[in-house]
């Protein structure tokens, strides 16, 4: 009986390790394709002392340089951004950023506000699952989950991914216990240039109202900020592609909040030819984001408004901080001389 | 709420767990709340109607018991003043005004049954008549409550039994609910008999180990067969139905393979679950399978696929039919007049076609349907035709009969000759389905087949792997239990269970279709 106890005791766990071995295995590394996906998971490794923290989709990651906000004005920052984060994903994560370290200011980007619905569950994937577990994570999940999915695919992963098995490649084993670092503080470098050719224009909608979801967030977040001694800014990213076009009409409704809570809110579409932004080669996608040349420029731009406005010391008095600082410089600036991908 | 959802099996998880914790005596409560409220998350909308069925049925049952017990009272009581004739005469008069009730409960049950599924199938039949004339009605939209067909005949058949004294009628309401609407049995079958279950699902059941590892095996087995074989063979076959206008020639032959796997794994594993489930708490349901595809004739198929229908069908439609009194003047009349031989098989096959007419229209209300039921009563009545030529053939070639390979070549005919005609099932139009037949004599493309062509309908090279491997698995381990069920005998060594049970999780969670990409594909059998 003894034996017969030891021998199924020995099966069950066997079988759990080869159940967790096989979620490692087939969870998707996010290591050369869709490398957004692995910006969120990132942080864990750098969250303390950022003075900035930017907050929204991927007009935070591809539009702002955390190392050259440092280089040029010794601010620390970090960018939790991902492809595609909902408002309320970007609530949760900021949330559960003020448990790890207390920025002063958060900048979010306003662009998802135009989301009142979860909308794709592979954007939701990227997010949510390189979140450590907490309570936020929690609650981002429920608020977030499209009709198809379900919370205990994001508890067990293999419920989600088993499909890959098929699809399981060199990089699966090879990251399978750890991961490169594909970002610079949350920056996802692109050096690609494809000029915009053509100003756009987004198509007419039928009624321009931002979802009452989004602006409850927005105020959720603007509370959680002043809860927390932090400032909040908003921002609208200089790139207005018609696919990710920024109304007008939006644009009043940010305004207008702004002006009523007294948050800074800094639209910087209007603003990119005083920035510098050259649209035949500071972007790489046509206008849709902005690649490094244009991200150093929006940074360079914005850190003169940080450090003047919001009361950012210039931290590069600080060894230790230099230290560090200097390292992550050494590997920005490999990559963007193309010595790294 | 479907079985391989993860909600069904948290809440069959619980059940178990009430179950088995609840004192013995409140262990059918515990089984008839679970019932009701499986059926009310499937959807409030439905649960209307199987309380009306089990309503009509309690009463019904309720006033024949009335009768037949106040009749065998009567006879009792007049024992020694009555005649045998008189006594005869009395139960023949009190048997009709049994029947009355039972017609007035059949037609009750039966009649929701028939409003709700072929209401929309009749006012489309009289459209394309009025169409003729210009006329047109309106069609409604009813709802179709889930399993409905299955929880209809499951209870028209206790009431049969009651009518005829082979079950006494359950005093209790709250008890002939729990018969009605026993949860695991309760979208797909099987079709149970009163006298089978009705006493152990009030029974109590302590833990039986046994019992329970067999069961949790037959319950994984079953997710296995569903999730890796039929769910997997699925995506092909719409793709198939969808573009059969491009998917002709060899593609309906492969279909008709695929169509048949996916059947398979899919009823029979949906079947395994329930069984095994029921198994876990003690109770035995009646078996619904016996390894179908090894059947050497379309007769012998229909004892071994879903054999609950076909014995309530032949219990309940065909032998009342075949021996009741207008085909027993029938018979009599074509003896006189054609001689005995049509004489004697005219009641049998008119009583074949009728139930198999009704059993195509079970399965649902459309042509297709119905023409496949009168195609397998066709080969049926062929076959029994053909029996004499037969006896020639084997008493000409004797060693024939008892030959591997020729039992080997009976069993693949008889596959592939009810994949043909279940094929109806999946183009779910009749004359598009004979065309496509005819594509297989016509356009036979095998080297496009193999040229790109099967992984062209949506089944990747791994999905074929799948597919296969599992076909290879769920065949050795139906050869191996063709004496005894191999569960049973795995059951019994806790190290080797407990192994197969791990094996079997695994392989479904990594090989299994399910989650996002694939549709959540209900039991095929829950839409009859």
């Amino acid at each position: 009986m003894k034996k017969t106890i030891c021998l199924c005791t020995c099966i069950l766990l066997l079988t759990g390790v080869l159940l967790l071995f096989a979620q490692a295995l087939l969870m998707p590394k996010y290591m050369s394709t869709s490398r957004e996906g692995a910006l969120i998971g990132e942080y864990y490794a750098n969250a303390s002392n950022n003075d900035v923290i930017f907050i929204g989709d991927c007009e935070v990651y591809e539009s702002f340089t955390p190392p050259t906000l440092w280089e040029e004005y010794g601010i620390t920052s970090y960018i939790r951004g991902s492809a595609q984060q909902l408002i309320w994903q970007s609530y949760y994560l900021l949330e559960e950023t003020f448990t790890y370290e207390s920025p002063k200011v958060v900048v979010f980007n306003v662009l998802s506000v135009k989301y009142g619905e979860p909308q794709n569950e592979a954007y939701n994937r990227m997010t949510l699952d390189g979140m450590c577990w907490s309570s936020s994570k929690i609650n981002a999940i429920q608020a977030s989950m499209t009709e198809d999915e379900d919370f205990l695919s994001y508890v067990f992963p293999l419920l989600r991914y088993h499909s890959r098995w098929s699809e399981i490649a060199a990089e699966d084993f090879r990251y399978l216990l750890s991961r490169d670092i594909v970002s610079h503080n949350g920056y996802l470098m692109q050096t690609g240039v494809k000029p915009m050719t053509e100003t756009s224009k987004g198509f007419a909608l039928a009624d321009y109202t931002l979802p009452a979801v989004c602006m409850e967030y927005l105020e959720k977040m603007r509370v959680l900020c002043k809860e927390n001694g932090a400032e909040l800014v908003l921002i609208k990213a200089p790139t207005n592609n018609w696919k990710y076009y920024w109304y007008d009409e939006w644009d009043v409704q940010i305004a207008d909040y702004a002006t009523t809570h007294d948050v800074d809110y800094y639209n910087f579409i209007p603003l990119a030819e005083e920035i510098g932004i050259d649209w035949s080669t500071d972007t790489y996608d046509a206008g849709v984001h902005l690649n490094v040349y244009g991200a150093e420029k929006l940074t360079s731009y914005f850190g003169q408004i940080l450090s003047a406005n919001y009361g950012l010391e210039d931290r590069r008095t600080d060894a230790e901080l230099c230290r560090i600082w200097d390292e992550k410089l050494v590997a920005y600036q490999k990559q963007r001389n193309g010595e790294t991908s | 709420m479907l079985f391989t959802s993860f909600s069904f099996v948290l809440f069959a998880a619980l059940t178990l767990l009430l179950y088995f914790t609840v004192p013995k005596r409140a262990q059918w409560c515990v089984l008839l709340c679970a019932s009701l409220g499986f059926y009310l998350l499937c959807g409030m909308e439905y649960f209307i109607f199987i309380l009306y069925t089990a309503a009509v049925t309690y009463l019904t049952a309720f006033l024949l018991q009335k009768r037949a017990d106040a009749e065998d009272a009567t006879v009792a009581a007049n024992r020694d003043t009555w005649s045998k004739a008189e006594r005869k005469s009395f139960r023949a008069v009190e048997k009709k005004k049994r029947f009355h009730i039972l017609i007035v409960g059949l037609l009750l049950g039966f009649g929701m049954l028939a409003v709700l599924k072929y209401t929309a199938f009749v006012l489309e039949g009289v459209n394309s008549v009025l169409s003729l004339f210009g006329g047109e009605v309106g069609i409604p939209s009813l709802l179709l409550p889930l399993g409905i067909s299955f929880y209809t005949f499951q209870s028209m058949g206790y009431l049969i039994d009651v009518y005829r004294k082979t079950a006494r009628a359950e005093q209790n309401p709250a008890k002939l609910l729990l018969f009605v609407s026993f949860f695991p049995q309760l979208l797909q079958g099987p079709i149970s008999r009163f006298g089978a279950l009705h006493q152990q699902l009030i029974a109590a059941h302590p833990f039986d180990a046994l019992c329970f590892r067999s069961g949790l095996l037959r319950v994984m087995w079953g997710y296995f067969k569903k999730m890796l074989l039929a769910d997997t063979a699925m995506v092909a076959i719409k793709t198939l139905v969808e573009q059969s206008d491009t998917y002709r020639g060899v593609y309906v032959f492969a279909l008709i393979l695929l169509y048949s796997a996916q059947i398979y794994g899919d009823f029979t594993g949906g079947i395994d679950i329930t069984v095994g489930l029921s198994e876990m708490m003690g109770i035995q349901l009646t078996e619904n399978f016996n390894r179908p595809f090894s059947s050497k004739s379309t007769k012998e198929y229909w004892n071994r696929w879903h054999i609950t229908m076909g014995s309530w069908f032949t219990d309940y439609v065909f032998y009342p039919l075949s021996v009741c009194r207008p085909m027993q003047l029938l018979s009599g009349h074509v003896c006189d007049k054609l001689g005995n031989g049509l004489g004697m098989r005219l009641p049998v096959y008119l009583a074949t076609v009728a139930t198999w007419f009704l059993t195509g229209l079970w399965h649902g209300a459309g042509w297709n349907f119905i023409v496949w039921g009168l195609l397998n009563c066709l080969v049926i009545l062929v076959s029994r035709e053909l029996e004499p030529l037969y006896r020639r053939f084997y008493a000409v070639f004797p060693r024939l009969a008892n030959s591997r390979i020729w039992g080997a070549w009976q069993a693949i005919r008889t596959f592939l000759l009810m994949g043909l005609i279940r094929s109806l099932d999946c183009y779910r139009n009749v004359g598009l389905t004979f065309r496509l037949w005819g594509s297989m004599l016509t356009d036979w493309n095998v080297g496009e087949l193999f040229s790109g062509g099967l992984t062209s309908f949506g089944l990747s090279v791994a999905d074929w792997a799948v597919i296969l491997c599992s076909a290879a698995v769920i065949f050795a381990v139906s050869h191996m239990g063709r004496e005894q069920p191999l569960r049973h005998r795995i059951a019994r060594m806790p190290v080797a269970w407990c192994a197969c049970v791990c094996a079997l999780l695994v392989a479904v969670l990594i090989f299994g279709a399910y989650g996002i990409g694939y549709d959540a594909s209900q039991f095929i059998y829950t839409q009859f």
